[in-house]
């Protein structure tokens, strides 16, 4: 309702913010200067966690490498995670500095057709932290949006941080104005990490966010030893398939752990280039496969209704 | 406002340890603890990071913001740290190796020890049940007891 979130009620509640945020409308004209900005962009997808440490930004950065691969297509990397910028350094991009043009600023590009942007070149030492409040990262999130030069693009992959907060709250807000294609929940198998799942899966229905599907990783480890595979996560309830089973989500595949995915991760190194024999290589090709097939899919249907 | 509360207006009743967890980040949740435990005098942060480069350089941006808010650091956790094979022994670095240590090392604080990855550990806690109780044999354990006793070492030593 209007009261939503400002009633006395609402004081303290946790999802107060969430609940004020649907009542309070964007400023339209700030909508209209990001619809223009992002005109270029043919397909948004975000890729969220309910908890953190459930390889979101990995996941990531190999979608976003899985589609550049394709070299007639433009991607995109956007790392909203403030506080913990990985994606530089799992692209390799360490150290590297944001540079200013006349038309906004230049994503740092991986290859020709892979740009990335992150708070993490925008600070001096691997030491800084960035202590903000809420508005203030919204704030960078926006411009972000805003007067990044991203070009024409096919894929904007945007990496936040885990849960269901301002940043959360931002990106979805400020993009309203223009479609996001939706949104990939990464898990593990673990109940503790789906409980979590579900309240981003709410999340992504009261802010009208399509889901693509969930990824199940950590599901599994083969010892390179002697071959056996142990639940090192063991999916007590079920796991994400039983989990997207009962909330009929499509579960877009599983990965099972590589200890060679957080190598390469940690040299900047693309996982699917270095290890292309490794079962989870296979199973994150299955996924990236999937994902652009749901946005082909959705294009089709709105070319029709046009 | 909340963690204000859960603070302020929770009936603890005589505590020795008040072991407060929170969400990955250097954000509004931390700021709002740190200011709301001050007047309380907090023993100190203990840092928990895997052995990977990107996770242990999200937590050099911690280990600023305990220096800027003015938290002692008890040290430094680190998890995942090698998984053991039921089957044959074998222990594979999944997360690969050392780097919490390395951290330790080069920020001056102390490295509280290494935890590795046991899914009986994850088991027990999805059941919540208390694990050191039903697994005292498990690899985990030792580890577990170690970090435990080094904070105990701590907290008297604050206390005298």
């Amino acid at each position: 309702s209007a009261r939503a979130g400002s009633a006395a009620a609402c004081q303290g509640c946790p999802n107060q913010r969430l609940c004020a945020a649907g009542a309070a409308a964007p400023d339209p004209e700030e909508s209209a200067e990001l619809r223009e900005r992002l005109r270029s962009v043919k397909h948004k997808v975000l890729v969220l966690s309910g908890k953190g440490g459930v390889g979101k930004s990995t996941f990531s950065a190999l979608l976003a490498r899985g589609l550049a691969a394709d070299e007639a297509k433009q991607v995109a990397l956007l790392d909203i995670d403030i506080c913990g910028p990985s994606i530089p350094k799992m692209m390799g991009l360490e150290g590297e500095q944001v540079h200013q043009s006349g038309s906004g600023w230049s994503p740092v590009y991986v290859e020709e057709n892979l740009g990335v942007m992150s708070v993490g070149f925008l600070l001096s030492s691997p030491d800084d932290a960035v202590i903000w409040r809420g508005p203030k990262k919204n704030g960078l999130i926006k411009q972000f949006l805003r007067d990044v030069d991203w070009g024409e693009i096919d894929y904007l992959i945007i990496d936040t941080p885990p849960g269901t907060s301002d940043e959360h709250l931002s990106i979805v807000q400020y993009l309203s104005a223009t479609h996001i294609d939706g949104a990939v929940i990464i898990t593990t198998p673990q109940e503790v990490s789906l409980q979590d799942v579900r309240k981003e899966i709410n999340f992504c229905h009261k802010v009208k966010l399509p889901i693509i599907g969930v990824v199940e990783n950590m599901s599994g480890f083969v010892c390179p030893k002697c071959k056996n595979e142990s639940q090192i996560f063991p999916p007590t309830t079920g796991g994400a398939e039983k989990m997207c089973q009962n909330l009929n989500i499509s579960l877009l595949g599983k990965v099972p752990l590589d200890p060679q995915i957080g190598k390469s991760c940690d040299k900047g190194q693309s996982f699917l280039s270095e290890v292309p024999e490794s079962p989870a290589t296979l199973s994150y090709r299955n996924i990236i496969q999937r994902i652009q097939d749901y946005c082909d899919q959705h294009q089709l249907q709105e070319e029709k209704i046009i | 406002a909340l963690i204000k509360q859960f603070v302020a207006d929770v009936a603890w009743g005589d505590l020795d340890f008040l072991i407060v967890d929170t969400p990955p980040g250097t954000s509004d949740e931390h700021i709002s603890v740190v200011e709301a435990l001050r007047p309380h005098q907090p023993l100190g942060a203990i840092l928990v990071t895997t052995p990977q480069a990107v996770s242990v350089g999200d937590v050099r941006r911690e280990l600023t913001f305990c220096k800027k808010t003015g938290l002692p650091v008890l040290g430094i956790v680190e998890n995942m740290s090698g998984f053991v094979c039921p089957h044959c022994s074998e222990c594979t670095n999944i997360f690969s190796q050392g780097g919490g240590e390395e951290l330790a090392r080069h920020a001056g604080v102390p490295f509280l020890g290494c935890v590795p990855l046991d899914p009986q550990l994850s088991q027990s806690l999805e059941e919540g049940r208390d694990f050191i109780q039903e697994f005292p044999k498990s690899s985990a354990f030792p580890a577990l007891a170690h970090i435990a006793q080094q904070i105990l070492d701590s907290a008297s030593q604050h206390s005298s």
